[in-house]
């Protein structure tokens, strides 16, 4: 079998894997698969989070599987495995330069400066993790692609061919950002091949580095060579194999050594240094630049105060997020929560949570509200930004009985749209659905004279802020459908003490 | 360009340094790795809380000497001396070489004759006393309600640090630290702990204050000042945190400034009117019965209604009936 071929199976495979564990993660067929493969394989996510969080998180763990062959092998992940570098190159070969004639294809796949862009970025990502903001997931291909299959293709099918991804219509708040942004960069392929792969992937950037004492490369014989420029034709990663191998920039993708017409490359172990580039060609002055922005973005970011005293009331996070500033060193917007919400409650932000906060999951209680038996969003989040709670500590029963629920934030009653309080009209749905028992949503009877003199007797609800755990169903169900007479903001979430609401947590008795 | 030749091998040196490279980015990943790695989740919010226990200032106390000393007089320098002195003098409770803490009510931006915050005189007289019985160093510190710098500057207290050379201490982020106590309401909080370092002496120097709340702010509120955090949660059980800082903090001294007593519209006041002139200074060791003094003589109030005095004398953290106690009244 040809190693071309071997690769094709392999990006086949790594593709097809991809797209069934974003198939399974959904309630109805997650059982035990691995969904955060992919996320937990991946070096930058680990190194970034572990920068800033001072923590490798359980399965994170995996990442040395994906880092240690790179080490040896190079950049194997980008052309072999990588989902998102296979629909660049599937998308490349399909709509891009790769059915032009060879010269244009040679002259597509030459090296340019541009390509050391990836590098600036990654120092700038790396920089902001090092101080507490991991902001990887904005770029790094994996957490990218899923968040643009979560939040804008899955809906987008389902939208198109009913109840195939859903059993109902999922919404997602800015998916068309997300979206139109995959759209962008699959199709700058047509301007510049493997366009996000060679000029912005911050994990090929970090794999590319590396790769620096990688023991096995592309070799080229000179004594063969004819100077052709025929291996440049299908060069995925532009790393210039027609003279000396740009070890940083080869995807190993192992096109040039089937078009070369001289049989003088070869995947060899430990050729001469002096026919490679060790290193990526990315001035240092250029990486301090990207370093500064990194930093500079933090302390911009920080100083905004979103993460702290202005936090904004509707950042409500999952049930098991860790407090705030926490989060903001885990958090990797790969949105996989958003994925497996049964509900659909949880969102994207955009610039609610600030401009740190830019794709991470908060609760949106119009669209769905936080179901009291599930901790899935826990499950699958492969960082520990949301932590892998157990239904017994989310809901403070058992064991955890003494320090009772996770609390994501409290209900507050808007009375002049509450239909009891100000319309004299029965309702008391958000009592009926309250979940804790005893009932956070209580009410007082009162017989109130209607406008025709006529009396009518009804409930008036109360929220009892040591019992609301946050979920959000009395505002999901609420019939004033557009803005909901209760409504549930962040205050009194547990996962942080600043923003706690009852001095005791709601542990004891409101009244001495 | 020369073509180097494609049959020579790297050299032992470049193939060590090759090997060595990626044998110590392998080796590093995995030792940071193996270092970095938590298996196991945590429940956010919920973990055992830690934090530090206040040493005891008080002093040996001879049973002979009074306890509770009542003075009265014209300004704020006479009578704080003469309270003083009925305990036996500052050299009772100051030692050479002492780094004291004066803790100073300046929870609001107010001019020192609104009777919001702890009279300039007071701070003077109090200082000039521990300075005299050997003190190496006064600290003076508050976490105020306001904004701390108006606070100090126009309350007039900075004006007595840089006078008296005082060590006046902001309460900026890093000045604080979790204490921890097994009190009714408060167990674990941020506590002001820069000035207690290296105290060896801690003075509460309070004036005496009607409050909206809990009825009165004297002596034993007045340590609510230390702390930080989300202190506006405090009100939800007001009478259990102020019965709790007996509990929290027992200082060398305590001092009710009520020559100027705050008789309505606390703990802010506002207008002179609010202020009744009582020309009195209560000093003592025990902060339950300076208050209890405070609050039936100064403010004039029933004691039954101040809820903290009673928690905290239930408690064994203090005695109520000053009467009680070894107390001497004087009069300037």
């Amino acid at each position: 079998m040809k190693i071309r071929t071997a690769r094709r199976i392999s990006q086949l495979f790594f593709f097809s894997l991809f797209l069934f564990l974003v198939a399974v993660a959904d309630l109805r067929y997650l059982k035990g698969y691995p969904a955060s493969l992919f996320l937990e394989l991946d070096p930058l996510v680990a190194v970034a989070t572990a920068l800033a969080s001072h923590t490798l998180y359980k399965g994170m763990i995996w990442s040395l599987v994906l880092l240690i062959p790179s080490i040896l092998l190079g950049r194997i992940f980008c052309n072999w495995i990588c989902p998102y570098g296979i629909l660049h190159h599937f998308i490349g070969w399909a709509f891009g330069k790769g059915r032009k004639p060879d010269a244009v294809r040679i002259e597509a796949n030459r090296y340019r400066s541009l390509y050391q862009t990836k590098y600036v970025f990654l120092a700038a990502l790396l920089v902001a993790a090092a101080f507490g903001s991991v902001q990887v997931g904005l770029l790094d291909p994996i957490c990218l692609l899923y968040r643009s299959i979560t939040t804008a293709i899955l809906p987008t099918l389902n939208l198109l061919l009913p109840n195939s991804v859903y059993i109902r219509q999922a919404f997602h708040v800015g998916g068309w950002i997300i979206g139109l942004l995959l759209f962008l960069l699959v199709a700058m392929n047509v301007v510049i091949p493997r366009f996000f792969c060679r000029v912005i992937c911050p994990l090929g950037a970090f794999l590319g580095s590396m790769a620096t004492f990688s023991l096995w490369r592309i070799d080229r014989d000179p004594k063969k060579c004819v100077q052709c420029d025929a291996c440049l034709k299908n060069c995925e990663g532009a790393c210039d194999p027609h003279t000396h191998l740009r070890k940083s920039e080869c995807f190993v993708c192992f096109n040039c050594l089937e078009d070369c017409p001289c049989d003088a490359l070869s995947f060899r172990f430990m050729p001469s240094l002096a026919r490679e580039m060790s290193t990526p060609s990315v001035p240092a002055r250029r990486a301090v630049l990207g370093g500064l922005l990194g930093f500079s973005f933090f302390g911009f970011a920080r100083t905004s105060g979103a993460s702290d005293r202005n936090y904004n009331k509707n950042v409500i996070r999952p049930p098991g997020a860790v407090e705030e500033k926490e989060f903001l060193a885990r958090c990797i917007k790969c949105d996989q929560c958003i994925r497996v919400c049964p509900t659909n409650v949880l969102q994207p932000a955009l610039l609610t949570a600030g401009i740190e906060g830019i794709w991470t999951p908060i609760l949106n209680n119009k669209l769905g509200y936080c179901e009291l038996n599930c901790t899935l969003c826990g499950q699958v989040c492969p960082t520990g930004a949301i932590q892998r709670i157990s239904i017994e500590e989310k809901t403070g029963v058992g064991q955890y009985a003494a320090q009772g629920p996770v609390r994501t934030g409290t209900a507050f009653y808007d009375h002049g749209r509450c239909l009891p309080w100000s319309m004299d009209t029965p309702c008391l749905v958000c009592q009926e659905v309250c979940p804790v028992s005893p009932k956070a949503i209580y009410s007082k009877e009162v017989t109130v004279t209607k406008r025709d003199g006529s009396k009518i007797t009804l409930g008036q609800p109360y929220v009892d802020p040591s019992k609301c755990i946050g979920c959000g169903i009395c505002e999901h169900e609420c019939p004033v459908t557009d803005e909901p007479a209760i409504r549930v903001t962040a205050i009194g979430e547990t996962r942080s003490r600043e923003r706690r609401l009852l001095m005791d947590g709601g542990r004891s008795p409101r009244n001495s | 360009m020369s073509e180097p030749d494609s049959e020579a091998a790297i050299t032992r040196r470049e193939f060590l340094i090759r090997a060595g490279g990626a044998g110590a980015l392998i080796a590093g990943s995995v030792l940071a790795g193996r270092a970095l790695w938590t298996p196991e989740h945590y429940l956010p919010g919920f973990q055992q809380e830690r934090g530090l226990h206040l040493p005891s200032y008080k002093i040996d106390d001879p049973k002979t000497l009074p306890t509770l000393a009542i003075a009265h007089g014209q300004t704020h320098e006479k009578t704080i001396n003469a309270a003083i002195g009925a305990l036996g003098g500052m050299e009772r409770f100051i030692e050479k070489g002492d780094i004291v803490v004066i803790k100073p009510n300046v929870a609001f931006d107010r001019s020192a004759a609104l009777g919001a915050t702890t009279h300039p005189d007071a701070l003077r007289a109090v200082a000039r006393l521990v300075l005299a019985a050997g003190a190496a160093k006064i600290l003076v510190a508050d976490n105020p309600i306001n904004s701390p710098a108006g606070c100090f500057l126009k309350s007039g207290l900075r004006a007595v640090a840089d006078e008296l050379n005082l060590s006046l201490l902001y309460p900026d982020s890093n000045s604080f630290a979790q204490i921890q106590m097994e009190g009714e309401i408060l167990k674990n909080w941020a506590f002001f702990n820069e000035p207690f370092k290296h105290a060896t002496k801690v003075i509460g120097l309070a004036p005496c204050k009607d409050h909206n709340l809990c009825h009165a702010s004297m002596t034993m509120k007045n340590w609510y000042g230390l702390l930080g955090g989300r202190r506006n949660q405090f009100h939800q059980h007001i009478h259990s945190v102020v019965s709790d800082f007996p509990l929290m903090i027992q200082p060398t001294l305590v001092i009710l400034d009520g020559m100027s007593v705050l008789m309505k519209n606390g703990p802010t006041g506002g207008r002179l009117s609010d202020v009744k002139p009582m020309g009195t200074v209560v000093a003592g060791t025990d902060m339950v019965a300076v208050d209890s003094y405070g609050f039936t003589n100064l403010l004039e109030r029933n004691l039954d209604d101040l809820t903290y005095i009673h928690k905290a004398h239930e408690r064994g953290l203090g005695n109520k009936n000053w009467k009680e106690t070894l107390y001497r009244e004087v009069q300037v």
